[in-house]
């Protein structure tokens, strides 16, 4: 074996080794690397009293209320996985991605009534971009409606062609 | 003598010399990259200048982020070449442990400022993006975390490379650097799949329809090219400036040592 040889072989070997070292790591330590739990996880194990958490899902369609106390905007509206929903409350400005049916995590502390006080709400981008004439154009297919939920597959939408007319 | 006999023979091929060893000769490499270099700028400019332009002012705005998503056209490229640069410098850094050839060396401690600054616009792009459409410039979610590592494993090996008074040395530790952080790669592009993140999932994969529409995703498609060229255009002009570096400071070292003989010779010569 010449050293070359030999060079080549320990080099793969330890990648190989440290590879499955931060593997194993990384799989040991993937609960506590999410970002945010589910409706489902907060009220199966509510956190400690004003422990500060960070709730993530949709916002359920038809339930967000805007409202203006003292001044300052103050936005209700209930974070869902499809399993559990959870009444959230934010003062302040909303990101442009909020909307119903939109993914959100929201950070801040569970009041003792069951309402989720948010200090920050972070909308998630569900990765799909299109323009308005082809959400138009499912809406009126009836395939997606955007407040329900996140768009469906993009194989039913995007023909890898660009239309005639300009896509607006 | 030896040289006398095999001389009537064909000249012996070199038997590392094959495959990829080939371009590995700094001549050759020097003739090679002198007739790539300006197809690879031209090209890389036209096709980046085609892809931004389209994207800025006449593809369609998205439905929902509406002219933020343009945003996507110079953030996407720079992160997808920030990764890919960071393979081939893990690449040149195994090919300088195993077969401890110079330009290897000279190629990995080239691509680090480049993938860094390919990385640093990453970021940046990112978190003018995030303020106002997530709503924070910064979380620290799996995604932006791991790409946030890859960014300061890029500053290290620009420093360690250039920390010992041996450049060789300091190449060594510099190739142990990258290679160990290749392990961030998968993680960077897995992090959207095996996480919760606030950062959206891929786009773009092999198996499925793209989830950008078409009219977005051509604009993407050209910019992505001219990124790849133009980084390919700066990493060769950078390692075509190096290797010339290296050369005259050869000839310099020369010339002053022979300069230095004559003198001692002339000097001792004087003391007889």
């Amino acid at each position: 074996m010449t050293r070359k040889r030999r060079r080549l072989l320990v080099l793969l070997a330890s990648l190989a080794g440290l590879g499955t070292a931060t593997g194993l790591a990384l799989s040991a330590f993937s609960g506590s690397i999410v970002f945010f739990v589910t409706p489902t996880d907060l009220v199966a194990k509510p956190p400690a009293d004003g422990r500060l958490v960070r709730l993530g899902g949709l916002v359920q369609q038809g339930s967000v209320v805007h409202a203006v106390v003292n001044g300052r905007p103050v936005v209700s509206f209930r974070v869902t996985d499809g399993h559990d929903s959870v009444p959230v409350s934010f003062t302040g400005i909303l990101p442009g991605l909020f909307r119903q049916g939109q993914g959100v995590v929201v950070q801040g502390r569970l009041a003792p009534g069951g309402t989720f006080r948010a200090e920050q709400v972070l909308a998630k981008h569900d990765s799909a971009y299109m323009p308005k004439s082809v959400v138009a154009a499912l809406k009126k297919r009836g395939l997606w409606n955007p407040n329900a939920g996140p768009p469906p597959p993009p194989a039913t939408w995007d023909t890898m062609r660009i239309p005639k007319q300009s896509g607006g | 003598m030896e040289l006398h006999a095999v001389s009537s023979e064909p000249a012996p091929k070199p038997t590392r010399a094959a495959g990829f060893h080939r371009f590995a000769n700094p001549g050759r490499f020097l003739r090679l990259s002198e007739a790539l270099l300006p197809w690879l700028a031209a090209g890389g400019i036209l096709l980046a200048a085609v892809g931004l332009v389209w994207g800025a002012f006449f593809s369609p705005a998205d439905w929902q982020q509406g002219q933020a998503a343009r945003i996507m056209y110079v953030h996407v490229p720079a992160a997808w070449i920030a990764l890919s640069g960071y393979l081939a410098l893990a690449g040149a850094s195994a090919a300088s442990l195993v077969w401890r050839h110079p330009l290897a060396d000279l190629a990995a401690a080239e691509i680090g400022p480049v993938g860094a600054s390919f990385a640093a616009v990453c970021l940046a792009t990112g978190s003018l993006w995030g303020r106002p459409e997530w709503g924070a410039w910064w979380v620290w979610d799996a995604r932006l975390t791991s790409m946030l590592v890859l960014f300061f494993l890029y500053l290290g090996h620009i420093v360690l490379v250039r920390a010992f008074d041996d450049p060789i040395r300091g190449y060594r530790a510099g190739a142990v650097l990258a290679l160990i952080g290749v392990v961030d790669l998968p993680i960077i592009h897995f992090s959207v799949v095996w996480w919760n993140t606030l950062h959206q999932g891929n786009s773009i994969s092999l198996l499925s329809a793209p989830s950008i529409y078409i009219s977005m995703l051509w604009p993407l498609i050209f910019a992505t090219l001219g990124y790849s060229l133009g980084f390919a255009a700066i990493v060769l002009a950078r390692l075509r400036a190096a290797v010339l570096e290296r050369r005259l400071a050869f000839l310099l070292l020369a010339q002053a040592e022979q300069a230095e003989r004559q003198s001692f010779s002339a000097a001792g010569l004087a003391s007889l």
